[in-house]
């Protein structure tokens, strides 16, 4: 045994391996020849290896630092305080402080001041935190170190952020290409690599790049030594997937394309090593080009609220407006009659001889004086309670991921109430639905299906069936579907849905085998022998074994096989055939070692020739190869989607078609990946002729090579006989299918944009439920558009635009309410759907469908979709996604949330925020968000209530005070009400307040549609609030007012003065806020008692301190709670009767509304409280499974389709039973 | 060399092997949000209790308010229009402000009911804006405290220091315009001896008005402004000062004057002898005297008695509302046929 391993395999010529895409066209220059660079945007000049050139002007190109930081040292302070300022209401009340401090004001300049540079201090310490750690994850990716040459062919490390463009460098196996590079040569004989572009479109499968031929002997460090060359080529642009320059070497012209770039963070696999000379650096590079900029969140909540705040600022100016006229009119008609004011003597302020000017300062008084109803405490309370609520999201246990370590975090919090709004999800696929991993999990070999493990799709569909298992109607339907089952007529899936599964699933599922978790003795341990087809089976296991283009690679220690494919499946194919006992052991340029062992004797290893090899491509949607084994028999072996293959079987190939065809539904309704199997027996001569066609295809020079080689391939893969198929898991990540069902049931609609193959994404979009059968797929793409049409684009838009309108008219018309239809789409027609004429239409076609799947999307277009998404609909969209081709989405998204899984670190880094699994996004949603929507609605109109209630009394008081600005109040209690006296109540509510625990939110995902319904935040409740507190300050001012009027207050004979009066009124507001909010709240633990009373008992105490410090502080409130006001039986009489009144009319409201029009969370509240969730449980389990929102994904919404089927079938069935009795 | 790369890797992984435990998040019943808590809910017979008890408890004490109310008897004259010599009705403004006109005035009271000591003597004014910012603010409380802070007047605009620079004690506007009418009450040939002591708060005169504080360049008398004070008298004995230096929150206002300490029987008749001195002719101000007696609850005012009877009775009402539509209309508690997908959910 040769084990070579690497060595070995770069020897490989790959281009004989690859029949396609590898073959080098034997002339050396593009037939269009060089491409005439001239012009804007193919302005770009590179000398290779003599970056010196590139210090200078006009080729100074910027240097490979990157930063993504908004702010450095000199600019964080003017441009962070100028991004505080945009905030209308930070500037309202800056001026507000710079106003306090000219005579005019009412208050004190610190009160007004302090909270303001809190306020503004606090977020900029924010601002500061982020950017550095942005700047820190910066400098780790500046600061890699990368091979390079420094001249006379000596190499050595250097950091990313020094290398300029015309450098040459070597990146090796495993290491990210630290800038976008032209590849010259690599360990491969023939200058390809393999390239892994995970972070730049989330594809998994390796792609190939290959070098120019010319440059191919740049293959050591030496040769670099006079190595010059220039390349001119297009500008930096974002477009990952196009590329056009020249390259001059030796005085000859060569274009280059897309295939010899390697793009930074992009990662080389599979090859040892390959020397490239960079041509974009840094910001320049097409990544960095993609980087979408950062922006600012805002939620939907915080949006209305400016809303709320603009309306209550018009009343600000209003009351402010009417005060200062009224101002203006008592100073000059009255003031001069009141001699104890002394009007001669007046300031410009009190002039009666120029009441317009002191209206105008009045008017700036009266803004301050008032400014009560939009308090700066609204803005600290908020983020205050927004950053306990992401504490606890970080705290959440149950979103706390062991395997990978990583806990949910909260990266902004000011998003958290928008968790609660979601309507549309957009997921990524690879990584964040799926691991990236294939199972070999089931086939069907000459017409039997082997496999008895489930897939997880079922397996979960099972559980679904055993939950609803008491409901009556259910259990009706499944015994009927078991006669059904008895009579045979039907497949297995649905009997293993229904009542195998249950059992099945207790065993636990350990693959021992990365890659294989397929279970059935009659296959393993050789046992295949046994069966009675073992011949086909044997040809089975060959084809996986032999139809691939994977390169085995020894582990020296162990001895063991590993396999690098192309794909995963493949992969997986490899590893099956291994256990199975077809070990792929060794390939050579010609040949295919396999290793096989059989229930007797030692294994054989048997070499197979590859004589030809006819790749994979999404168009051909097969790959074959022809062997020729070690009897000289020639065999074509082919596999390939079912549809094409079944296309191609001749006439005694089909002999077990219906069976293979029956298994391949029942593996695609369970969410696996499908291929079938076929294989022909080719004679010599046969072969030898199609050959030489063949090899002349090859050899073809110009565009329709490939359809020659097309043709070719076609006329020999076909007359093939049908030996089975596959089924193979892609394996979900933990937990996918169940949290997609429960996000379906709480009314979410998911998209999943991928950047992988089509027929990928249609079976992972099968294995999440997100497709089912009987589902309407419209599909709308380019492919059949002929592309030698004059006018390509024109064509394309048109065809796809009819596309779409069929579509339409599809959903439009389609009359059954259970029909589903899914859409899917794929990137280059996205690409035309997307634009500005054709969008809306295309939106209008998503929305109407139940799922949407769109594949092979850039970041960019990812970003584009959400966009689309979050502007037509107007919902809020949330974006989810593990890799750096999701940063684009993540960002555009109202939420985006990054999967802290394996892969880098760029979507967590630009997500607000961040899980370890896909599974916990339905606990931060119908857990957390729910919540946090509540609270903080809750707590804003309590807020908007509160100050509405406690600001009016100032207004009123002004009439009552000609106007003059004076306050009722002492100006501590005003500066205390919103930072002491209420804000920990409103707080807590803000923070602690369940309308329903956690086991409920998830038991009943319908109640989460209360926050896209944007139940508690709409109009008519703001409004009613506002309302409240309007009635609230008119109760509390004007009974006050006549309650203590002017008779004497107290058995002592005195009357009450400003302060006994004031004091009075404040203490009815702090009792009728405080039992206002207590009634609010639903959930009282020992914290919320302490706040609430706690803020009660506080203002008494505070008025005793008041009350006994010095009468210089104090003023009129010297000694009054305990001389005063506590002796005074008609203090406390008022304020019983006002704090009653304040909070009677929400009392009767409330009560009214549960009573008559309970909303879910009520009625839920009361089968708690009332234990019946114990007592009935049969009700409890009835509620809980209807408790979801009509959907028709998810496997819920499958299951109940397949019920529905079978009632159907079963309706028919025995109808016509009837009729031939009757007959 | 490609180990090169994985080196860091692998020690990253062993590196994060003990950063996990510390990532996990430590459970406590807090940070989970599993606190025990009390969630009430407001089931019908909690509203209708919640609503009868509070009629239950609002209408007695309603009733016993304005039983209060009703008891205390309260005499109220207004006399600045009848103060005035026939011939100045027509320019009072000068009436009042041309000291040799004498100002002395009678008026005759009668009892209603009777009246039980101690009675108090309150002046009305009516239209006279105390609460006027520039008013509130013109004032020094240090200085009143302090005879060492004389000098501090800061505030007092513009009444802070005489022509010379001299400060002036008490300073600012609200002394400076201090009420001076007087009352002299006779019944029959008895006078009624009017208490002035204990008319203020006994911390006003105790903490904010100094014992050892002399009125100090203080107006005397011209008719321009209110009152004078005696120089003699420290601020802390000055009652009639501290009471008016408590500003009141309306414009009108009633402060105390004085309390007859003797009983007053049904049909007295009291004369009333007094200096109509202050001017509120200027701002068309009344000026009323008020003799009333207290309760427990104090002086004359039905409000707070009809507002407990209204909304006692309101929430009788409610009650008996809630009761009849419960019975009329029953929900039973945690129905679930009440919930949002059965009540849409047509297809089941």
């Amino acid at each position: 045994m040769v084990r070579t391993g690497g060595r070995l395999r770069e020897k490989l010529r790959w281009s004989k391996l690859y029949s396609f895409s590898c073959v080098r066209p034997s002339v050396l220059l593009d037939p269009e020849g060089p491409h005439s660079l001239q012009g804007p945007g193919y302005s770009r000049i590179v000398h290779c290896n003599q970056p010196r050139l590139h210090r200078k002007k006009p080729l100074k190109y910027p240097t490979n630092y990157i930063s993504t930081t908004k702010y450095n040292i000199i600019t964080f302070l003017p441009k962070a305080i100028f991004e505080q300022f945009r905030r209308v209401a930070n500037v309202y009340f800056l001026l507000a402080a710079i106003l306090s401090l000219t005579p005019i004001t009412p208050f004190s300049a610190v009160s007004m001041i302090a909270p303001l540079a809190f306020v503004v201090g606090l977020s900029m310490a924010k601002e500061a935190l982020e950017d550095w750690r942005r700047f820190i994850q910066d400098m780790k990716v500046n600061s890699r170190k990368v091979y390079i040459h420094k001249g006379e062919g000596q190499f050595g490390y250097k950091h990313w952020q020094k290398l300029r463009v015309g450098d040459i460098v070597k990146v090796e196996k495993d290491q990210f290409f630290p800038a976008d590079l032209l590849l010259l040569s690599s360990s491969y004989e023939d200058g390809i690599c393999y390239v892994e572009t995970m972070n730049l479109d989330g594809e998994t499968n390796l792609k190939v790049k290959r070098s120019l031929e010319v440059t191919l002997p740049l293959d050591d460090d030496m040769a670099f030594k006079d190595f010059t060359a220039t390349i001119r080529c297009e500008d930096p642009n974002p477009n990952l997937y196009t590329f056009v320059g020249n390259f001059e070497y030796e005085r000859q012209v060569y274009s280059l394309d897309p295939t010899q770039i390697l793009l930074r963070d992009s990662k080389l696999r599979n090859t040892t090593f390959i020397y490239g000379v960079v041509i974009f650096t840094g910001h320049d590079s097409k990544v960095m080009q993609n980087a979408t900029k950062s922006p600012s969140k805002r939620s939907g909540i915080e949006r209305k609220m400016d809303y709320i705040i603009y309306i209550l600022f018009t009343l600000l100016v209003l009351i402010s407006m009417i005060s200062s006229i009224g101002f203006a009119v008592e100073t000059k008609y009255k003031m001069p009659k009141w001699w104890f004011l002394q009007p001669k003597n007046s300031p410009d302020l009190y002039d009666p001889s120029k009441p317009a000017l002191s209206g105008i300062f009045h008017l700036i008084t009266a803004l301050i004086l008032y400014g009560y109803l939009i308090p700066i405490s609204l803005y600290v309370s908020i983020e205050v309670v927004k950053v306990l609520q992401a504490m606890f999201i970080n705290q959440d246990i149950q979103m706390y991921d062991d395997e990978t370590g990583n806990p949910a975090q909260a990266r902004t919090s000011n998003l958290n109430e928008e968790l609660g709004q979601v309507d549309t999800i957009l997921s990524d696929k690879t990584g964040t639905l799926t691991c990236n991993q294939m199972d070999f999990l089931k086939c069907s070999i000459a017409g039997v299906s082997y496999g008895v493990r489930s897939s997880e799709v079922e397996i979960a569909a099972a559980k679904q069936i055993a939950s609803e298992n008491p409901n009556a109607h259910g259990q009706h339907i499944s015994s009927e579907v078991h006669w059904e089952d008895n009579g045979g007529d039907f497949g297995t899936s649905e009997i293993e849905i229904d009542a195998g599964l249950s059992n099945k699933r207790e065993k636990s599922r350990k693959p021992v085998i990365k890659g294989f978790s397929f279970e059935d003795d009659r296959l393993m341990h050789g046992n295949w022998t046994r069966e009675p087809n073992a011949g086909t089976i044997l040809l089975f296991f060959r084809i996986l074994a032999l139809c691939h283009t994977a390169i085995p690679e020894p582990n020296e220690e162990t001895g063991d096989v590993t396999y690098e494919a192309e794909s995963p499946d493949e992969g997986a194919f490899l590893v099956a055939a291994r256990e199975f006992g077809f070990e792929f052991c060794r390939r050579t340029q010609s040949s295919v070692f396999i290793r096989e062992r059989y229930p007797s004797g030692s294994p054989v290893e048997r070499e197979f020739e590859i004589l030809n090899l006819l790749e994979f491509s999404s168009k051909r949607k097969r790959m074959s190869v022809i062997v020729r084994d070690e009897t000289g028999q020639i065999l074509l072996l082919c596999k390939g989607a079912d549809s094409i293959i079944f296309d191609r079987l001749s006439k005694n190939g089909r002999m077990y078609e219906d069976d293979t065809n029956k298994h391949l539904n029942e593996y695609g309704e369970a969410g696996l990946r499908t291929l079938a199997l076929a294989y022909r027996k080719l004679d010599e001569s046969e072969y030898s002729s199609w050959n030489t066609e063949f090899l002349k295809a090859k050899t073809t020079i110009g565009p329709d090579r490939e359809s020659q080689l097309e043709r070719v391939s076609d006329m020999i893969e076909r007359d093939l006989i049908l030996v089975g198929a596959t089924a193979v898991e892609d394996k979900l990540q933990k937990g996918v299918p169940e949290c997609i069902d429960k996000l379906a049931q709480a009314g979410l609609k998911i998209w999943v944009l991928t950047g992988d193959k089509m027929e990928t994404a249609i079976n992972i979009g099968f294995a999440c439920s997100l497709l089912r059968q009987g589902m309407k797929q419209i599909c709308i793409t380019t492919g059949n558009i002929d592309l030698l049409a004059q006018d390509v684009k024109k064509v394309a838009k048109e065809n796809i635009s009819m596309q779409i309108t069929n579509g339409t008219q599809m959903v439009k018309l389609e009359k059954d309410p259970h029909a589903a239809f899914a859409l899917i789409i794929d990137g280059k027609t996205l690409a035309y759907a997307l634009e500005d004429d054709m969008k809306h239409q295309f939106l209008s076609l998503a929305v109407g469908c139940a799922s949407v799947i769109c594949c092979r999307v850039s970041p960019k277009q990812k970003a584009m979709v959400t966009r689309l998404v979050k502007e037509g609909t107007g919902k809020t969209t949330l974006a989810v996604g593990d890799g750096a081709n999701d940063v684009g989405m993540i960002q555009e998204a109202d939420i985006g949330v990054g999967i802290s899984g394996v892969e880098g670190m760029q979507a967590v880094m630009a997500s607000d925020f961040s899980i370890a699994q896909f599974r916990f996004l339905e606990r931060l949603l119908v857990v957390h968000g729910h919540w946090c929507y509540k609270r903080i609605a809750q707590m804003i109109c309590y807020f908007f209530y509160k100050n509405i209630a406690f600001g009016l009394t100032l207004f009123y008081f002004e009439a009552y005070a000609a106007f003059s600005g004076q306050s009722v109040y002492d100006d501590w209690y005003m500066l205390l009400f919103n930072v002491i006296l209420t804000s920990l109540p409103v707080i807590s509510l803000g923070v602690f307040e369940q309308d329903v625990s956690s086991e409920i939110c998830l038991q009943f995902p319908a109640l989460y549609q209360q926050g896209p319904r944007n139940l508690f935040f709409d109009w008519y409740r703001i409004v009613g609030w506002m309302f409240n507190g309007l009635y609230s300050s008119l109760i509390i001012f004007f009974l006050n007012v006549h309650i203590v009027y002017n008779q004497a207050f107290r058995a002592g004979g005195q009357t009450a003065d400003m302060a006994a009066i004031g004091t009075t009124m404040f203490t009815c507001i702090i009792w009728a806020v405080n039992m206002q909010i207590a009634l609010t709240m639903s959930h009282f633990t020992w914290i919320q008692h302490l706040f609430v009373w706690g803020s009660v008992s506080t203002w008494y105490l505070f008025l005793l301190a008041y009350g006994m410090s010095s009468p210089l502080i104090s003023g009129n409130a010297y000694q009054i709670l305990m001389e005063a006001l506590a002796p005074a039986p008609i203090y406390w009489a008022s304020t019983l009767l006002i704090s009653m009144t304040c909070i009677l009319p929400y009392f009767a409201h409330i009560s009214f509304q549960r009573s008559f029009n309970p909303m879910d969370h009520h009625v839920i509240q009361e089968i708690k409280y009332y234990k019946k969730d114990v007592e009935d449980q049969h009700m409890w389990k009835r509620e809980r499974s209807r408790a979801r929102q009509e959907t028709k994904i998810g496997f819920t919404a499958r299951v109940e389709a397949n019920i529905r089927q079978l009632k159907g079938r079963l309706q028919k069935r025995k109808s016509s039973l009837s009729v031939h009795t009757v007959s | 060399m490609s180990n090169s790369s994985a080196g860091p890797r692998t020690a990253n992984a062993d590196a994060s092997a003990p950063r996990r435990n510390s990532k996990r998040p430590k459970y406590s019943k807090f940070t989970q949000q599993e606190l025990p808590a009390c969630k009430p809910i407001l089931t019908p017979q909690w509203v209708i209790s919640v609503f009868t008890i509070i009629g239950v408890i609002f209408v007695p004490i309603g009733i016993a308010s304005l039983f209060a109310s009703n008891k205390v008897v309260e005499i109220v004259d207004r006399y600045d229009t009848e103060c005035i010599p026939q011939n100045m009705t027509n320019n009072k403004i000068a009436y009042i402000q041309n000291d040799t006109i004498s100002k002395s005035c009678v008026r005759k009271l009668r009892v209603p009911k009777d009246m039980d000591q101690p009675i108090y003597v309150y002046y009305q004014l009516d239209n006279f804006y105390q609460n006027h910012r520039r008013y509130v603010k013109s004032r020094n409380d240090a200085q009143l405290r302090d005879a060492k802070k004389a000098n501090e007047t800061s505030g007092c605009d513009p009444e802070k220091a005489t022509a010379n620079g001299s400060p002036i004690v008490p300073c600012g506007l609200i002394a400076w315009s201090l009420f001076n009418d007087t009352y002299n009450f006779t019944r029959g040939n008895q006078p009624l001896v009017v208490n002035k002591t204990g008319i203020s708060w006994k911390s006003d005169r105790d903490h904010k008005f100094g014992s050892n504080v002399f009125p100090k360049n203080f107006q005397n008398g011209t008719l321009i402004g209110g009152g004078s004070l005696d120089p003699k008298k420290p601020l802390s004995e000055q009652e009639d000062l501290i009471v008016w230096m408590r500003t009141a929150a309306l414009p009108t206002f009633r402060k105390l004057y004085g309390k007859i300490e003797v009983d007053l029987k049904k049909n007295d008749i009291i004369t009333v002898v007094l200096e109509n001195n202050y001017n509120t002719y200027s701002f068309s101000g009344k000026k009323k005297l008020v003799l009333s007696t207290t309760s427990w609850l104090g002086g004359k005012n039905d409000f707070l008695g009809i507002g407990y009877l209204t909304v006692g009775g309101l929430c009788f009402f409610l009650a008996a509302v809630f009761t009849v539509v419960y019975f009329v209309k029953p929900r039973k508690l945690g129905d679930t046929s009440y919930l949002s997908w059965n009540r849409t959910g047509a297809g089941r």
